[in-house]
C-alpha cells in the first residue's frame, strides 16, 4: 500500500488550522473540478485533494491519520501499524458523502473505507449514474467504430469495503455523433439494491484535435492552401474531405479567408453538416530570376493598392 | 457488474426528448424537488410542459442535474454560483475551440 500525504496535496502545513484547511482546499477543488476545468489531469488532481479534505477537513480523522507518524512522503510503501485508530470515533463516514463519484486510493480505503458511506442502503434503490469522458476520432464519427475504453469504477466488496475495479467497456461509436454529446449505456453504472434497476453510465464525447480539420457543431472547417492563379482565375482543385478526396470548383477572384461550402459533407446526421472550405492563398517565393521577373511584371503592370482601405 | 469484455455495448446518443418527470429527476440526480424547481427558474434546466406536475426532463437535463449536484457538493455553491458557474464554463469552452482554431496557423 502507497502511502498519501494529503498535507502535501493540499499544499498546507502540518500545523494548519481547520479552517485554514478548508480554505485551500476550497481554492485548489474551484481550479480543478472536472465539471468546470478542462486543465489536463485536472480530475486526478480533482481526486487528490477531495481525498485528502476528506481526511484533512474532518478532525477526528485528521487526528487519527496523524496519530500514523510523519516522514512519509506519497507513494512509498505503507502499512498502518496495528491498533492505529483506537480510541477514534469516526462520525458517520463521508460528510455529503462527496467521495461517491470518485475513486480513492488504496491507502484511503484500507484507513477508512470500511465505513458506510451513505447511510444503511434501503431496499430496491437503483444505482448510480456514472460520468466519463471519452475522446474519439474524427473518422469514427464517419464510420462508426468500436472503441474499447477502460473505467476505474468504485465496487462494493461483500464485506462492505469499498475498492476500485479497473474495467474495460467495449463501446461503439454511434455515426454521427458530435462534441459535446453524451452516450448513454444503459444499466453500466452501479448495480442498485434489492430489486432497483442498475444506474447508467453516461460518455461525454470529445474529439481528439484534427491534424487538418477543425469541428464547430455539425459544421467542419478546413484550410486549402491554394496558388495564387488559382484564387484569381478560378478552377478545379483536388481537396481532401473526411470521406475521401474529392474536386471543388475555386471561383475566378476569391480572396484569401474566402468560404466554399460543400452541403452535406460535415458530421453526417439527420441534418448532416457542411464542410467549410477556407482558402489560404499560399505564395511562391521569388526564390529564382524567372519568379523574380514574374512578380516583378506584376508590380508593373498591375494597378494594385492593396492597402487602399487604410487611408494611405 | 456484468462482464463485457467480450461483446461491445450498444448505447445511444443522449437526446432531448422528454421521458423523465420531475420526481425520476430528483431520484436519479439526489436533488430535491425544490432545487431542481429553482434550477428551473435559473434557466438552467429546461423542461418541456408549462405545469410542475406536466413537468418532462430530457436525459440532457439529469446530465446537467447530475453536474449541479456535484457542484453544489464540492465547492458548496448555492444556485446562482452553480448557475454562473456553468454559464462561465460554457464560455470559455466556446472561446477555447475558438482559440485553438485560430492558432492552428501559428503552430504550423
Amino acid at each position: 500500500m502507497e502511502y498519501q500525504d494529503y498535507y502535501a496535496a493540499l499544499g498546507v502545513d502540518k500545523n494548519a488550522a481547520q479552517d485554514e484547511i478548508k480554505r485551500v482546499y476550497r481554492k485548489l477543488a474551484r481550479k480543478y473540478h472536472p465539471d468546470l476545468s478542462k486543465e489536463a489531469g485536472a480530475e486526478d488532481k480533482f481526486k487528490e485533494i477531495s481525498e485528502a479534505y476528506e481526511v484533512l477537513g474532518d478532525p477526528e480523522k485528521r487526528a487519527a491519520y496523524d496519530q500514523l507518524g510523519t516522514g512519509n512522503q506519497t507513494g512509498e510503501d505503507f502499512q498502518p501499524p496495528p491498533g492505529w485508530n483506537e480510541g477514534f470515533e469516526f462520525s458517520g463516514g463521508f460528510p455529503g458523502g462527496r467521495m461517491d463519484t470518485g475513486t480513492t486510493s488504496d491507502f484511503f480505503e484500507h484507513l477508512f473505507g470500511g465505513q458506510n458511506r451513505s447511510g444503511r442502503p434501503q431496499a430496491h434503490t437503483g444505482g448510480r449514474d456514472h460520468h466519463a469522458k471519452i475522446l474519439i476520432d474524427l473518422d469514427d464519427v464517419f464510420k462508426g467504430a468500436t472503441r474499447s475504453i477502460q473505467l476505474k469504477m468504485p465496487k462494493v466488496t461483500p464485506d462492505g469495503h469499498v475498492t476500485t475495479e479497473l474495467r474495460t467497456l467495449n463501446v461503439k461509436i454511434p455515426k454521427g455523433v458530435r462534441q459535446g454529446q453524451h452516450i448513454r449505456l444503459k444499466g453500466q453504472g452501479s448495480l442498485g439494491h434489492g430489486q432497483g434497476n442498475a444506474g447508467d453510465l453516461y460518455l461525454e464525447v470529445e474529439f481528439s484535435q484534427h491534424r487538418i480539420y477543425h469541428v464547430d457543431g455539425r459544421d467542419i472547417y478546413l484550410d486549402l492552401p491554394v496558388a495564387p492563379w488559382e484564387a484569381a482565375l478560378g478552377g478545379k482543385v483536388k481537396t481532401p474531405t473526411p470521406v475521401g478526396p474529392v474536386d471543388v470548383s475555386i471561383p475566378p477572384n476569391s480572396k484569401q479567408g474566402g468560404k466554399l461550402r460543400l452541403k452535406g459533407r460535415g458530421i453526417p446526421g439527420k441534418p448532416s453538416g457542411d464542410l467549410y472550405i477556407v482558402l489560404q492563398i499560399a505564395l511562391p517565393l521569388a526564390d529564382s530570376a524567372k519568379a523574380k521577373n514574374m512578380y516583378q511584371t506584376m508590380a508593373d503592370e498591375l494597378a494594385f493598392e492593396p492597402r487602399a482601405g487604410l487611408g494611405v | 457488474m456484468p462482464d463485457n469484455k467480450q461483446f461491445s455495448l450498444s448505447c445511444e446518443v443522449v437526446s432531448q426528448t422528454p421521458e423523465l418527470t420531475l420526481d425520476e429527476l430528483c431520484r436519479r440526480s439526489g436533488l430535491t424537488s425544490e432545487k431542481l424547481t429553482t434550477y428551473v427558474e435559473e434557466g438552467l434546466i429546461i423542461p418541456h410542459g408549462a405545469e410542475t406536475t406536466q413537468w418532462r426532463f430530457s436525459r440532457m437535463c439529469l446530465i446537467e442535474a447530475h453536474k449541479i449536484s456535484r457542484l453544489e457538493r464540492d465547492l458548496g455553491l448555492n444556485p446562482a454560483g452553480v448557475t454562473v458557474a456553468l454559464e462561465l464554463s460554457s464560455q470559455i469552452k466556446t472561446l477555447e475551440a475558438r482559440l485553438r482554431y485560430l492558432e492552428k496557423d501559428q503552430i504550423k
